[in-house]
Parts: structure tokens; C-alpha cells; sequence
């Protein structure tokens, strides 16, 4: 094989010679844009780079990147991606996946990947929508949803990715939005970083058939007042006209003024370094009166799946240096038959 | 004299003998079926191998089939608990595990209910008196005590106190009853080890082995083994005993094996002469789960085994890892594959090597998961959406298996194809003496990596094999992108363009059509000429069909045989050798697939023999079908 690339890598390199064909105004095209920025700063050989993907609008990513890609089948991405992580760790694989994707169809394989904390890096682009196939409610959709398939609007209890991926054990869990530009880079810097399964929810707008649906947290007043950026030792606080902060009461979490508070001394020292997944849990969950946490919420550190495997094989073949086939096909009870002796 | 009623004698090999008055009429036969039968947790499975294994260092040629009760511990004393192990042993080629046992070890009334039609006057019946009470019999849906009832006339009916025998054995030690009574199968093992000749040593060093941490099981077991042999020895119970000689087998170095294993060694040879590292994904399934297990003992060769969180994931993950350059493989059995299907079509698609085993049992759906069956053929040549062919290889009896690893991964990596591998529940599982490969005769598999981007374009081809080339991750300016989706030819983009579509769909299948190349032609076994009929077999019915076939020629029928090892591609002479015959009787356990396919081929009309009892064919069958085959022709 070739020497690995070293020259320095730009935003130009990642980008394919492939026209990318989501909808105008989508939001991943911004997802993208990150993405391509992102990868040259990491200091990996493009080369080294795999995006796999399931099927769906989100799952296109890979033709777009000029890396190495493969787009798999409906919900299957994590297990491809442990597969060729397991035998090729050297390798900096990136899992990219939706809504439908993840926790629908392949909701199997998304809590595995996680549980076993295998190094692959799992981006989530949520639209609570299926868009592929022209609008249908997906595991994300809220409770009356009407779409194509929901006409009277949908039952279902709508899934919380954060709070699944916390649930199978993840050990980093993180979440932004689309068009969030420096706090996706940064997050997904993080991600990068972390050497197990790293799950990243990114907010992502269907602007052709679920337009609108993070305006909560993307519409201009709602960006200031709405979200509380998770930051790492600092309390838990939000709010740029009327400053306010997270603070626990009881058994559950209260929204605070901060200016009645005075020094903060009261609210809730970020921590995403728990050793229980319990308050990112809660702050994953927050109901109706308070606001949408963004950043990471979880990041612990944990044996990684595919180093523990091979260090299995390994210690194995260093116990046994001379195994042979020979040894392999003689072991157990053998005997001799004589060839004829005249 | 005695008649001899535990073995078969060939030709004029007879030479019975007495050696003082005192002991018994040692008698010397041929080939004897023994077919050990108990609770599912009396340990038949663990007697029946020790025979084997001490038969196999012996010099025997043998062949074994397991049948194991569908529940893991169904209730004792039941019909549904009831567990066997069937074993011939010969001094002689045989090729199946024999049609009726000449003896039958019936541990408890269910055990001899349960395989009593499938003895021939005459045979051997040695039971536990112990368990042959009127809570057993009710259990077993009796009426009456059949040792005493007279039922049993037409048998040769040996009695023993088992258990009782076995406490008394153990009485000085401090076992509890429970676990003395574990030890009764050991002492049948005795029993039959002292009427076939049989040396103690060998299943004497396995237990010391097996219990090296907790020598006081180790020590009563082999006391019962020795209590049931000096039993015979001392009671005079058999008054004959017997003597199977070596087999004059092919020279060379032998072991016993079952097929599972053999397929897991297979692969690790094909993972060495290939230079690729073994990836296995898998899920426990009935009967594929051994070469989960076998592979993962195997790490110090470098192989990898992830049991996955389902069939899908399992074969998934083997895609991923031979994207990334290792050698992918995943093995299940029916229901399992039809879960993979659509993964199997993504490596159709993105045209990367993967080795699926499909250990084939009853179907359909859950069917008869420790029963035998060659029915998942049309599944796997055809169970997928679109177009979809892939190369099927089928392996012929337990050491088959491992040969037919190393052609499947042959294939896989040169054609860069998914390639299938049927086995079934009947080679898994039965045994038989292996003569050992050289290592340095088996086929160079070594391959190489795609690295010059000069060159390099995702869907070029092989002018010869029509392969695409293998690039990996990790290569510098190779990066390119797979999928599902369709692909144009040569570059490997997203294409909807129908003349393309048209095109690499033909170009799919032609890349399956050559590897006929790589595919002998059909050797026929008997009149290579042709002549009134051939039995054309594959999979695991080659044994019933080789010894009916034999025997039916020593008799003077124009009948041949054949063996189809490659179902997919046919070998290119297939067409033209069913043509010289004037019939083709082709047995097969299931409702005639191959028939169905080789109609539609050749248009043939084959004569399609079916059986779908979960039982593989005897060798009877084969043969009265030959006759049957023959009279019609005639008449
Ligand atoms: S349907 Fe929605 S998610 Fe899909 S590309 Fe269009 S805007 Fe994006």
C-alpha cells in the first residue's frame, strides 16, 4: 500500500464530484458543510475516512464526501460500520443515519452499537419525518402528527433519541441543530475525540415536508430564550433578556430567575462527566416550560469494543506463536493407516 | 456357534475362534450399527462419541447420526425426551451410518419405544431393567412391561440392572445419588465397549481430561465404565463377542470428524492460504451454532467471531469487515438466511466477497430445528429481490466441509462474489474418519488489494473472472463510495439509466456463469458412456446413494451415479450426461428442487425420489428405487 497523504487537507478535498441532490433549503446541506470542515482539521489522512450510511434522505451523505463510503441498507449502518470497524480500527468511521433510519427499522442495531460502545461515531439528522418517501410520521413524529399515513393524526408516542441512546448505555451523547454552524463543528469535533460509539442528534429541518419543526429552538427569540447551551463545570443557564437557570428541587428540576437568585449558587453545576446517566437523562427529557438543552450531555470514559475483541486475538496469537494449520488439523485424537506393505 | 446377531459378516471374512472354555466365542464381523438411546439427559450424545472416537483411533471406518429431541430437557421418561446417537463402525469404505441398528442400548421404555421400528428381526436389544418400571411405562404411553409382555420375540433381548449396578459400584463413594446415577450411561459404555472388543484406555484419558478439576467425578465415572465392562466379562450375559478390524482405509493420517468443525477448520485454512483474517458474524441458530462456537476457540489464528444481536447484524457485519479488507463470513441455517437475504443482495450489489453457510434444517418457518433437510435450495438461489445470482456450493459429508470452505472462498475473493454454502443438520452433526490434507496441497488463495489510483476505477473488471476490483479503506487515492443503488458500469456512480441497469444486471449474472470455469465437469461413477440410469445426488445424500449404486452394480444393474457439488453454476457438462442416460433418479430431502431446476434446464424429465421426514435417506431406499426404476424401464 501506498504512503498515507500528508499534505494539509482542506474543506475542497472532502467535497465529491458528485451533485448533491437534496432539496434546496434543506438542512443538510449545512450538515454537510460542517462535515467538510470538520474532517480536514482532524488531523486524519482522508484515506482513513468511512462514511456508512442506511437508507433515506440523510443517508445520501456519503456520495457527497470524498472519502471512502458506503451506503447500506434500511438500519443497518451500525452494523457494517462494526464489522469494518472491528477488523479495521485504524480507520475513523462515521455512521449517518436518520430518524426512520435509526430507531425504526434499525432500532436493533442503533442500541447495540451503543451498549457495546464499538468507536464509530453515529450522527442522527432528526426531522421527525420521513422524507424519502414523501412524508410519512416517523419514531420521532409528536402525538398528532398528521401526515400521508396519520391523516387523522398520529397516536404513537414519539421516541426521545437522546434519551434511547442514554437508556442502551452510550458514552457520549450529544446533541445540535443544522444550522447551528460553529456549535456543530464544535460538537462534532467533540465527537471525533471520543474513542467509543460518540452519538451525536442533530436538529435537522425538512423544509419540504416538516418545515418548521425545531422552530423552538431555530427561530430568532426562541435561539436566545430557548436554548441552554450545556457547558462542561459551568451551572446550567439560559436566557439572554431575562437571565434564568436550571435548579433542582426536590426530586425534579425547576426553571429559576437567575436575578433573583443572586450568585447562582443555587443552580445545577454541569457535569457531563457523571458516572450515572441519570440528570442528562433529565435534562434529555425537560417537558413544556423549559429549555432545549444543546451541547453534549454525556461523555465517560468506557473499555472500547473493538480494542477489547482484538486484544483478545491478540494476547491468543502471542500465547500460541507457532499455531500452525498443521497443529490445527492434527489436534485431537489422530491415527495412521499403513500403506500396503508389499 | 452362536448366531451372530450384533454385526454383519461380508464375504468369507467370518473367523470365528475360542480361545479357552471359559470365555466367550469371539467372533469377528464386518460392519455393526449400534445405536445408543436414553433420556435426553442421560448422556446418549456423550456415549455415542466416546464409541466413536475410541472405534475411529482404532483404525474403524465409521459414520455417525446424532438425532437429537427438539426440547433441551423435555420431561424424563418421554417420548419427546428421548435422545440418540446411531454408530457403525466397519472394517471396511462405508458411506452411511447404516439403515437398522443391530444393537439397541435402550436406557428407559421411551428410549425402546421410540426406535423400535426401526429395528430388523433379530437385532440386539440391551435395556436397563431399572427404568423399565410402571411409572416409565405410563410415561411412554404403555400398557405392560415389554421386556415381558412378549413383544419383543422377534428380538434378541439382552437385561441389565443399570443403575442399580452403578450405585452398587459407587457405594463406597461420597457422591451424592443424583450424580451417581449420571454415571449409569457409562456403565452401558462399558458393556458394549466389552461386546465389541473395544479398549477402555482412550475414554479413560478423556474423562481425566474432562474432569481434571474435579478428579472424584472423573474417578467414578471410569469406575462405572469398568464395572459395566467387567459385568459381561464376569455374568457371561453375551456369549459371543465380537471384533470389527481395521478398515483398509487410503493411507495416511486420520481423525474423526464432525462437520461443523470440519467447516470451521476450512475456513481458518482458507483465512491462512489466503493471507485474509477471518471474520465470522453470527447468531446461535440450531444447527449452525457449533461453528460459532468452534471458531471462537480459534482466536489464536487470528480469527475474529462476533456474535451479533441478530441474523441481519451478523451477516452485516461481515460485509463491513470484508469492505475492509478481511475475509467476511456468516453462517445460519434456514430461518436465519431468510433474514440475511436482503444483505445478501447489498454484497450481491457491491460485489465484495462474503461466505453465507447455510446449515440446513426442517422447514418451513421454525420447521424441525434439529431435524435434517436440503430444502433451503431454492431459498438461496432464488430468495431475493431482482435478479440476484449467486455462486451455491454444497458440501457432501462431514469432511467435505472443509474442502468445500476453501472452494467457496476461493470464489468468493476471486469473483468478488457473496458465495453460499449448504450443508445440513445430518453432516453438522454426524462424523466420520477424515484423512488429513497436506497442508502444502491446498489451493493457494492468496489474493491482492487494488493500490494504483492510476488504474483504478470502482467497477472495471476482470477481463477473465469479470471481478471488480478490491479496494479497501485506507488506500490513498482509491476513496470511492458503494451501495445498494445501482451502479454504472466501470465507474460505479448512482445510475438510473435503463441500458445500464439492463447491462450490469446481465453483467451480475454473467460474472456467476463463469465461474464455471472454476467448476470441474461431472464425473460419473460407473458407465461414463451413459446407460439406462444414473442417480444424480447432492449435499448429503451421497452415501445413500453410493452404497445403494455399489452394491446395486455387484449385483450387475446398468445403473450409475454422480454428484453435483456446485449447484450453481452447474458444471458445463451436466446437460450432456443427463442426455446419456436413458433415466435420471435424482433423491433429494426435499419436494424435488433440483428436480424442478434441472426440468426447467434441460428439459429433462428427471425422476424425482423425495423424503421429508427430517431423516436423511438409507441406503434401502435408494436401492429399492433403483429396482423400481429399473423394472419400470424394463417392463
Ligand atoms: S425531503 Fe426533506 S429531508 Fe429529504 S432532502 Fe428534501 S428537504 Fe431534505
Amino acid at each position: 500500500m501506498s504512503t498515507e497523504t500528508t499534505t494539509t487537507l482542506s474543506k475542497k478535498d472532502f467535497q465529491s464530484d458528485d451533485e448533491v441532490r437534496w432539496c434546496p433549503g434543506c438542512g443538510d446541506y449545512a450538515i454537510l458543510s460542517a462535515v467538510q470542515t470538520v474532517f480536514p482539521s482532524l488531523g486524519i489522512p482522508r484515506e482513513k475516512f468511512v462514511i456508512v450510511s442506511g437508507i433515506g434522505c440523510s443517508s445520501r451523505f456519503p456520495y457527497y464526501m470524498n472519502t471512502y463510503g458506503f451506503h447500506t441498507i434500511h438500519g443497518r449502518a451500525p452494523a457494517v460500520a462494526t464489522g469494518l470497524k472491528m477488523s479495521r480500527p485504524d480507520l475513523s468511521v462515521w455512521v449517518v443515519t436518520g430518524d426512520g433510519d435509526a430507531l425504526s427499522i434499525g432500532g436493533n442495531h442503533f442500541m447495540h452499537v451503543l451498549r457495546r460502545n464499538v468507536g464509530v461515531k453515529v450522527l442522527l439528522f432528526n426531522n421527525r419525518i420521513y422524507g424519502l418517501t414523501k412524508g410519512q410520521y416517523s419514531p420521532t413524529s409528536e402525538v398528532g402528527k398528521r401526515t400521508k399515513s396519520t391523516p387523522l393524526g398520529s397516536v404513537d408516542a414519539p421516541f426521545n433519541p437522546l434519551a434511547v441512546a442514554l437508556g442502551a448505555g452510550a458514552t457520549f451523547v450529544a446533541r445540535s441543530v443544522d444550522i447551528f454552524q460553529p456549535h456543530l463543528k464544535s460538537v462534532l469535533e467533540r465527537a471525533a475525540a471520543h474513542p467509543g460509539t460518540a452519538f451525536v442528534e442533530i436538529y435537522q429541518n425538512c423544509n419540504i415536508f416538516n418545515d418548521k419543526a425545531f422552530e423552538n429552538v431555530t427561530e430568532k427569540s426562541a435561539r436566545s430564550e430557548n436554548v441552554l447551551y450545556l457547558e462542561h463545570g459551568e451551572p446550567l443557564l439560559f436566557g439572554k433578556e431575562s437571565p434564568r437557570g436550571i435548579a433542582r428541587s426536590g426530586n425534579s428540576l425547576e426553571v429559576v430567575d437567575v436575578a433573583e437568585d443572586g450568585d447562582g449558587a443555587g443552580l445545577v453545576q454541569w457535569d457531563e462527566r457523571l458516572p450515572s446517566a441519570a440528570l442528562a437523562f433529565e435534562l434529555a427529557t425537560l417537558g413544556p416550560g423549559f429549555p432545549v438543552p444543546l451541547g453534549v450531555f454525556r461523555d465517560v470514559a468506557a473499555p472500547v469494543y473493538e480494542d477489547a475483541v482484538i486484544a483478545q486475538v491478540r494476547a491468543q496469537e502471542e500465547a500460541h506463536p507457532d499455531a500452525t494449520l498443521e497443529q490445527l488439523i492434527r489436534g485431537g485424537d489422530t491415527w495412521q493407516v499403513a500403506g500396503p506393505t508389499s | 456357534m452362536s448366531l451372530p446377531v450384533a454385526g454383519h459378516e461380508r464375504g468369507g471374512d467370518q473367523s470365528p475362534e475360542r480361545s479357552d472354555a471359559k470365555a466367550p466365542t469371539v467372533q469377528r464381523v464386518s460392519d455393526v450399527v449400534i445405536r445408543f438411546a436414553g433420556d435426553s439427559g442421560d448422556g446418549m450424545q456423550l456415549t455415542g462419541s466416546q464409541f466413536t472416537n475410541t472405534s475411529a483411533v482404532l483404525g474403524n471406518d465409521l459414520s455417525t447420526l446424532p438425532d437429537f429431541p427438539a426440547e433441551i430437557r423435555a420431561p424424563a421418561g418421554t417420548l419427546p425426551g428421548v435422545s440418540a446417537f446411531q454408530v457403525r463402525i466397519a472394517d471396511y469404505d462405508i458411506h452411511t451410518p447404516g439403515d437398522t441398528p443391530d444393537v439397541l442400548v435402550a436406557m428407559n421404555p421411551a428410549a425402546l419405544i421410540a426406535n423400535l421400528g426401526d429395528l430388523q428381526p433379530n437385532s440386539a436389544i440391551i435395556a436397563n431393567t431399572d427404568e423399565f418400571n410402571e411409572r416409565n411405562f405410563k410415561k411412554a404411553g404403555l400398557e405392560g412391561n415389554p421386556l415381558e409382555d412378549g413383544s419383543l420375540s422377534a428380538f434378541r433381548v439382552f437385561t441389565a440392572d443399570i443403575t442399580t449396578m452403578t450405585r452398587k459400584a459407587l457405594e463406597d463413594s461420597d457422591l451424592d445419588v443424583r450424580t451417581k446415577d449420571r454415571c449409569k450411561n457409562l456403565f452401558a459404555l462399558g458393556m458394549v465397549y466389552w461386546l465389541y472388543s473395544r479398549p477402555l484406555e482412550n475414554t479413560v484419558d478423556w474423562l481425566q481430561l474432562k474432569f481434571k478439576r474435579r478428579p472424584e467425578i472423573a474417578e467414578a465415572n471410569i469406575k462405572v465404565l469398568k464395572a459395566g465392562w467387567n459385568f459381561c466379562d464376569i455374568t457371561q450375559l453375551f456369549q459371543v463377542r465380537y471384533e470389527v478390524e481395521k478398515a483398509a482405509l487410503e493411507p495416511g493420517t486420520y481423525r474423526n470428524i464432525h462437520g461443523n468443525s470440519a467447516l470451521a477448520m476450512g475456513l481458518v485454512a482458507a483465512s491462512r492460504r489466503s493471507g485474509l483474517p477471518l471474520f465470522l458474524g453470527a447468531y446461535p441458530i440450531t444447527p449452525a451454532s457449533d461453528v460459532l462456537h468452534e471458531l471462537a476457540t480459534y482466536k489464536r489464528y487470528g480469527v475474529t467471531t462476533f456474535q451479533a444481536e441478530d441474523e441481519i447484524a451478523a451477516v452485516c457485519a461481515a460485509i463491513g469487515a470484508s469492505f475492509g479488507g478481511a475475509l467476511g463470513v456468516t453462517c445460519s441455517s434456514g430461518p436465519g438466511i431468510a433474514l440475511k437475504s436482503e444483505a445478501m443482495n447489498l454484497a450481491v450489489m457491491v460485489e465484495l466477497p462474503l461466505v453465507v453457510c447455510d446449515i440446513q434444517r426442517g422447514g418451513p418457518s421454525t420447521g424441525l430445528p434439529t431435524k435434517t433437510e436440503q430444502s433451503d435450495l431454492l431459498q438461496v438461489l432464488f430468495g431475493r429481490n431482482g435478479d440476484s445470482p449467486v455462486p451455491v456450493i454444497a458440501a457432501a459429508r462431514p469432511s467435505d466441509c472443509f474442502e468445500v470452505a476453501l472452494e467457496a472462498v476461493r470464489i468468493a475473493t476471486r469473483y468478488m462474489v457473496p458465495v453460499v454454502l449448504l450443508s445440513d443438520g445430518y453432516i453438522a452433526n454426524g462424523s466420520e474418519p477424515w484423512r488429513l490434507p497436506e497442508i502444502e496441497d491446498l489451493p493457494d488463495l492468496r489474493t491482492s488489494f487494488h493500490d494504483d489510483p492510476e488504474t483504478f476505477l470502482p467497477y472495471m473488471r476482470d477481463e477473465r473472472t469479470l471481478a471488480r476490483p478490491w479496494a479497501i479503506p485506507g488506500t490513498p487515492g482509491l476513496e470511492h463510495r458503494i451501495g445498494g443503488l445501482e451502479k454504472a458500469d466501470v465507474t460505479g456512480k448512482v445510475s438510473y439509466d435503463p441500458h445500464n441497469h439492463e447491462r450490469m444486471t446481465r453483467l451480475r449474472a454473467e460474472k456467476v456463469a463463469r465461474v464455471v470455469q472454476d467448476v470441474p465437469d461431472l464425473e460419473v461413477h460407473g458407465d461414463p458412456d451413459g446407460g439406462e440410469l444414473l442417480v444424480l445426488g447432492w449435499g448429503s445424500t451421497l452415501g445413500a446413494i453410493t452404497g445403494a449404486v455399489n452394491q446395486a452394480r455387484e449385483q450387475g444393474k446398468p445403473v450409475s451415479r454422480a454428484h453435483l457439488r456446485w449447484l450453481n453454476p452447474f458444471p458445463a457438462n451436466l446437460g450432456e450426461v443427463l442426455a446419456r442416460f436413458d433415466k435420471v433418479l435424482l433423491p433429494e430431502m426435499n419436494m424435488g428442487q433440483l428436480a424442478l431446476l434441472l426440468r426447467g434446464h434441460f428439459l429433462i424429465d428427471v425422476q424425482s425420489y423425495t423424503k421429508i421426514e427430517g431423516k436423511p435417506f438409507t441406503r434401502q431406499e435408494i436401492s429399492d428405487q433403483i429396482d423400481r426404476q429399473l423394472g419400470a424401464s424394463r417392463s
